[in-house]
């Protein structure tokens, strides 16, 4: 009737803890291929394996940057590609105190009779490639579960199937030894206002948390990567320090002292939106009994890709747009973040993709 | 337009010169200026208006916050007419409200006692009595400081179809009954919820009636002012080991939480008074230390942050028990997001009953006994208490099977 007390139980809890670091995040490069393709083609290179991997390759290997990281996602097929050099990305990983990460979720799926509601698809089989994956060498699991916001959404039906996905999800990562992420995405399309966003991430998170009890998934070896509580996105905006509050309030009001740590998804902020709000939270003198960090995609890499532009003389300037951006959201999960005079090219530039589908 | 009167109003702060017409933007951009700051620098002010109708939320926070002050807890001493009688013919004392209010009195005019307590929880009838020279108990305990509770439930009736399940009943007029207490100086409410331990229990029925009247019971009591203190007892009786008891304990309260969550329930105005996770009665007992790193991973896995304070049940424990026990969870090396007090009704009294015998000269002595156990509760929320205050009465167990209030 309790929680997960297998033979992993001891090396869960101590892998969140050390995800949860403070000054340290996530960097979700776990892009699956279509979606890698629309960034590689928003500066102009070509989708193939081998301009894939020189992007990971240029991510991985930026001087100093890991030391900002406690983790990275990866998606399955960069889990085994290797540096031009032939090393093993995941090696390059280890050496620098970075835990290998995986998505594990195989996409979104229609509700039917919803407004467009979605559930996500990817239990089937994943005992199996979970153990794959810990013999690779990954630690940590993905699995993104969306939510939306509207007249009748997110409905009792969106809200439950999803919880209970993300909550099977999390107890087979457990008992094949990785640490499950748990993701439940309200997405910020719309014209709500943060108090309405606020409602509904209590509810979800409330519907999560009592799924995963349920399910009986050890909280301690879990991690949680919600939407910020912010307005939505055609409604007008609102300073870092209220979406800090409205934010912080709401983990307060749902999520247990157990888990170790939130690490906030960027949803479509600019670069620096996501690490200024991430920075009010820290600064934020209020109950925070887990740390609150950052697994961001698109609020991490957005420079990145920009400066680098798929040519090889970039890569330098790349790989220090990733390191200023790294380094700003290590202060920002200390509350230390003084903003940035100099921004890069695109670091102020919104990331919103109206009902983003990965 | 705006952007001029920005400017303006900073040419105008500045002391430079400017055209007469442009006074009027100036006026307007101040204006705008500050009704921005408030939206933007004092949200505050927008969280706080709970969005649920009518719910007076600074007052329930603030006074959530007070009851779960460190090193203060709860004296219960809501005992209904039929149980204080039980209590009153151990030591031979006739069950008449003369008596009853004796007792009270006796408690709640200990000299010093008081300053540990931040709040009492009371029985209807003693919500309206004085004490002999006719000071309603109800000002002495709010010049001391300690705020006034109630016990809202009408007791438990069998669930049909279990095994000796329960639910708790009370919900009709409550809204108005808690209204009727307010205007009488309560701020706070208890609703006790009966939960057991078999092979098949707590069952998925009991435990979802049991969290669903908690809720109900929550929302109505804050819609007219007060803290509601939820309560999901979880008896001792049983063989069962600690680690049942722990289980059944985080499934218990996860429901509790989502319950909560479900009606609405403003947790930061709410108080928790959960049973301790132990072995059952009729296991091998554990120790101090055990007992409270079980319990802080129980509350830590299901109780939010938001919650201020949890306030334990002794069910049963001896007073010493109790109290070492609280002191244990206290100095645990563990973020605890809440405080972790007392609400003790037997484990507060035993001693003092026994030593008054219902005697006017033992009162003093019997104010005595109660001032120790209060001090040593009051320790024991900081961690501090080094035992050493346990007579013989205090360390004797006060279990008593399948316990009906």
């Amino acid at each position: 009737m309790s929680c997960y007390t297998g033979k992993y139980a001891e090396e869960l809890i101590a892998n969140a803890a050390y995800i949860a670091t403070p000054g340290k995040g996530i960097l979700a490069a776990d892009e699956s291929t279509g979606t890698i393709g629309k960034r590689l083609s928003s500066i102009n290179v070509e989708n193939v394996e081998s301009n894939r991997r020189a992007l990971r390759e240029l991510l991985f290997c930026a001087p100093g940057a890991l030391q900002y990281l406690s983790g990275i996602i990866l998606f399955e097929e960069t889990l085994y590609q290797k540096t031009a050099a032939g090393k093993p990305f995941v090696d390059v990983m280890k050496e620098s105190g970075v835990l290998p990460g995986i998505k594990v979720d195989k996409g979104t799926v229609e509700l039917p009779g919803t407004n467009g509601e979605t559930t996500t698809q990817g239990l089937d089989g994943l005992a199996e490639r979970c153990q794959k994956y810990y013999a690779a060498g990954a630690r940590f699991a993905k699995w993104r579960a969306v939510l939306k916001i509207g007249a009748n959404e997110p409905s009792q039906l969106a809200i439950n199937d999803n919880a209970n996905g993300l909550a099977r999800y999390a107890i087979i990562c457990q008992q094949n030894g990785l640490v499950p992420i748990v993701e439940p995405e309200i997405l910020v399309d719309g014209s709500h206002d943060i108090n309405k966003c606020a409602d509904v991430t209590e509810r979800v998170l409330a519907a999560c948390y009592k799924a995963l009890n349920d399910h009986h998934v050890l909280l301690e070896g879990t991690l949680l990567k919600p939407n910020m509580v912010t307005p939505g996105s055609d409604a007008p905006k609102v300073a870092p320090e209220v979406i800090a509050e409205y934010t912080v309030r709401a983990l307060q009001r749902t999520m247990p002292a157990a888990v170790p740590a939130v690490v906030f998804l960027s949803g479509g902020q600019s670069e620096e939106e996501a690490t200024l709000n991430l920075n009010a939270m820290n600064k934020l003198q209020t109950k925070k009994p887990w740390t609150l960090s950052f697994s961001f995609g698109r609020a991490l890499q957005q420079s990145t890709l920009k400066a680098w532009s798929g040519k090889e003389e970039n890569v330098a300037k790349a790989q220090a747009a990733l390191l200023t951006r790294c380094k700003a959201n290590s202060e920002a999960t200390l509350g230390k973040y003084a903003g940035s005079s100099h921004l890069s090219e695109g670091a102020s530039e919104s990331l919103h993709v109206k009902d983003y589908k990965y | 337009m705006f952007m001029s009167c920005l400017i303006t109003s900073l040419q105008y702060f500045l002391g430079l010169p400017q055209p007469r017409h442009h006074i009027f933007c100036v006026y307007l951009s101040i204006i705008a200026n500050i009704i921005i700051s408030v939206c933007y620098l004092f949200p505050t002010i927008v969280a706080l208006i709970h969005y649920n109708y009518g719910i007076n939320a600074e007052e329930l926070i603030k006074n959530a916050k007070y009851i779960a002050t460190p090193g203060k807890g709860i004296l219960a001493a809501d005992e209904s007419t039929g149980t204080i009688g039980k209590r009153l013919s151990s030591i031979n004392v006739e069950n008449i409200e003369a008596n009853r209010q004796a007792l009270r009195q006796l408690l709640f005019t200990s000299p010093n006692a008081l300053t540990y307590l931040s709040g009492v929880i009371l029985f209807e009838e003693t919500l309206y009595q004085k004490t002999s020279d006719g000071k309603p108990f109800v000002e002495l305990l709010q010049e001391k400081k300690v705020v006034p509770g109630i016990k809202v439930d009408k007791g438990i009736v069998e669930l049909a179809g279990t095994n000796g399940e329960t639910t708790t009943q009370g919900f009709d007029s409550l809204g108005a009954r808690c209204a009727e207490y307010y205007k009488a100086g309560a701020r706070f409410a208890k609703w006790r919820a009966v939960l057991k331990i078999g092979p098949t229990e707590p069952s998925e029925l009991s435990i979802q009636q049991n969290a669903q009247g908690l809720a109900r019971y929550a929302i109505i009591c804050q819609e007219n002012g007060l803290v509601p203190i939820v309560e999901p007892e979880i008896l001792t009786d049983g063989n069962h080991d600690i680690a049942k008891c722990a289980a059944a304990t985080e499934t218990v309260l996860a429901a509790v939480y989502k319950a909560l969550n479900d009606h609405h329930v403003l947790l930061e105005g709410t108080l928790l008074k959960p049973n301790m996770v132990t072995p059952g009665s009729d296991s091998a007992k554990v120790a101090a230390e055990v007992i409270a790193e079980y319990t802080v991973t129980a509350l830590r896995r299901t109780v939010p942050p938001a919650v201020p304070g949890i306030v334990f049940l002794s069910g049963g424990q001896s007073e010493e028990e109790a109290t070492v026990n609280l002191n244990a969870m206290n100095k645990l090396e563990v973020v605890k997001p809440w405080t972790l007090s007392f609400s003790f009704g037997r484990a507060l009294q035993q001693s003092t009953l026994k030593t008054w015998g219902g005697k006017k000269e033992n009162v003093g002595k019997a104010q005595q006994a109660f001032l120790v156990r209060c001090k040593a509760n009051s320790d024991a929320t900081l961690g501090k208490y080094t035992g050493g205050s346990a007579g013989g009465a205090a360390s004797e167990s006060l279990f008593v099977s399948d316990y009906k209030y």
